[in-house]
């Protein structure tokens, strides 16, 4: 089943078309990772699946985007609920400056009403397990999250999506920032989570990207050029451009 | 930390291990059915060959999946690399006991031309040799391997006897007796390939623990 459909969508920052045409399907419950040189429109992508790039003065979109089937570019969407579904995991991890607990419990607070302090323990030891962190922290909730280390930081960012029950999971360089230990630690979480999540992860890293997911899609100059399968992307892909991309000819 | 490549390499390490058992099964039924004449059982060599191909390709698409996606290095990409080559030498072991079916079923219902002395013994050498190639596989064994390189002389001795008998004592004295002999020659002949298979794993086996290469160079095996 696809949980993110674009048709024929386009996007424009000011004068400059950032997304040419894009017709795709994500998956629910895999991993599908974009990727493409520097520029190529993948953040663009990614960020159109939550309305990120609203916030960016001169953006203008056409065609359609379906999560779950409602067409978000329907100026009645309500963004607050979209983006409590379609969460967004950043480069660098961005906690804000408060308790591990508090990080934890704040959108839940925002979007919640009046919810008890046991249950509010609960979705907290309930977020940190799904990204296991629990054992690490359980015995310092109540410490700065600014203290934890990056990798620390970035499963804590993650387990906040998962307390506001987020269901689908958007990554723009999620271990751009990490070492390799690190980097294999979140690529096996997020292996763990794909059994309840729907995963977008934009990374630079191609053997990332062939490693960690399902599908696969290369981007080129604000064109998705081929979304397939992470086997034949890497083992066979249909356009030459990807090959000339993922064999390192491209440029 | 367990990688999920652990994984993916222990899948792939099964899969190989199942087509060593088809390949063992595979000449042992070969061999009963030349022994017993069995047909049935010369059938069902031919017909499991679809299994071993089918099995052979998708280990082979796995092999490059994991090369594409995981970028192996150094044991891994060694494990990866030998475990194509066993793979091909493995079916190949396979395609040979079919051939010795098809020279068995045309061997049926034609009086023996000699008692069978020299084939059982090459069957038996045979046989261990694969036997011993695949353990050296399973268990990382080097000496093992070595076994298997040492036992191959003999298996080459043995194809010698069969093949001046069979046409000193019978082809060039009897030339009614060549239908037969021919046969026999043939399936001495691929017994004979089969160990020159299982030495070939066992060369890939040992570069595969421990990265050196004894194909070509005998005189490593004596250090």
């Amino acid at each position: 089943m696809e949980k993110i459909i674009t048709k024929n969508l386009n996007l424009w920052y000011g004068d400059f078309q950032a997304l040419k045409n894009v017709n795709s399907g994500f998956k629910a419950n895999k991993i599908t990772a974009i990727i493409g040189p520097s520029g190529c429109g993948k953040s663009t992508l990614l960020r159109v699946f939550n309305r990120m790039n609203d916030l960016i003065e001169g953006v203008k979109m056409n065609g359609e985007i379906l999560v779950e089937g409602e067409n978000i570019l329907n100026p009645d969407i309500d963004l607050v609920n979209l983006r409590k579904k379609v969460g967004m995991v950043f480069q660098r991890p961005n906690p804000f400056p408060l308790s591990i607990y508090e990080n934890i419990v704040f959108g839940e607070k925002i979007h919640g009403d009046n919810i008890k302090k046991d249950k509010l323990y609960d979705i907290v030891e309930e977020s940190l397990k799904s990204v296991l962190l629990w054992d690490e922290l359980k015995d310092r909730l109540n410490k700065s999250a600014m203290k934890l280390s990056l990798e620390q930081k970035q499963r804590l960012c993650i387990a906040r999506l998962i307390a506001v029950k987020s269901d689908i999971l958007l990554m723009d360089e999620p271990c751009s920032a990490l070492d390799p230990q690190s980097t294999a630690r979140i690529e096996e979480l997020m292996r763990e989570l794909k059994n309840n999540y729907t995963i977008i992860i934009v990374t630079h890293n191609m053997q990332q990207a062939a490693r960690v997911s399902d599908n696969t899609g290369f981007m080129l100059f604000g064109e998705l050029v081929e979304f397939r399968d992470t086997h034949e992307i890497f083992t066979a892909p249909s356009d030459k451009r990807t090959e000339d991309y993922i064999t390192g000819r491209y440029g | 930390m367990e990688r999920h490549f652990d994984q993916e390499l222990k899948d792939l390490n099964q899969e190989i291990l199942k087509m060593g058992a088809f390949a063992e099964e595979a000449i042992y039924k070969s061999v009963e059915a030349l022994k017993n004449q069995d047909t049935k059982l010369a059938h069902a060599v031919i017909d499991h060959d679809n299994d071993v191909d089918n099995l052979e390709l998708a280990i082979d698409e796995k092999c490059i999946d994991l090369i594409a996606r995981y970028q192996p290095m150094a044991k891994d990409l060694r494990f990866i690399a030998t475990g194509m080559k066993i793979n091909a030498e493995l079916e190949r072991i396979a395609d040979i006991a079919v051939d010795i079916a098809q020279r068995t079923l045309e061997l049926v219902d034609k009086p023996l031309l000699k008692p069978l002395i020299d084939i059982p013994k090459l069957t038996s050498v045979a046989q261990n040799m694969v036997k011993m190639s695949i353990d050296a596989f399973i268990k990382r064994d080097i000496e093992l391997a070595k076994k298997v390189l040492l036992s191959d002389p003999e298996a080459n001795a043995l194809r010698d006897l069969v093949q001046k008998e069979l046409t000193e004592d019978y082809m060039a004295k009897d030339s009614s007796s060549a239908p037969r002999a021919v046969q026999l020659l043939l399936i001495a002949r691929f017994l004979e390939r089969i160990c020159d298979h299982t030495t070939n794993i066992a060369e890939d086996v040992i570069y595969m623990v421990q990265a050196e290469v004894v194909k070509h160079h005998p005189e490593k095996l004596k250090e």
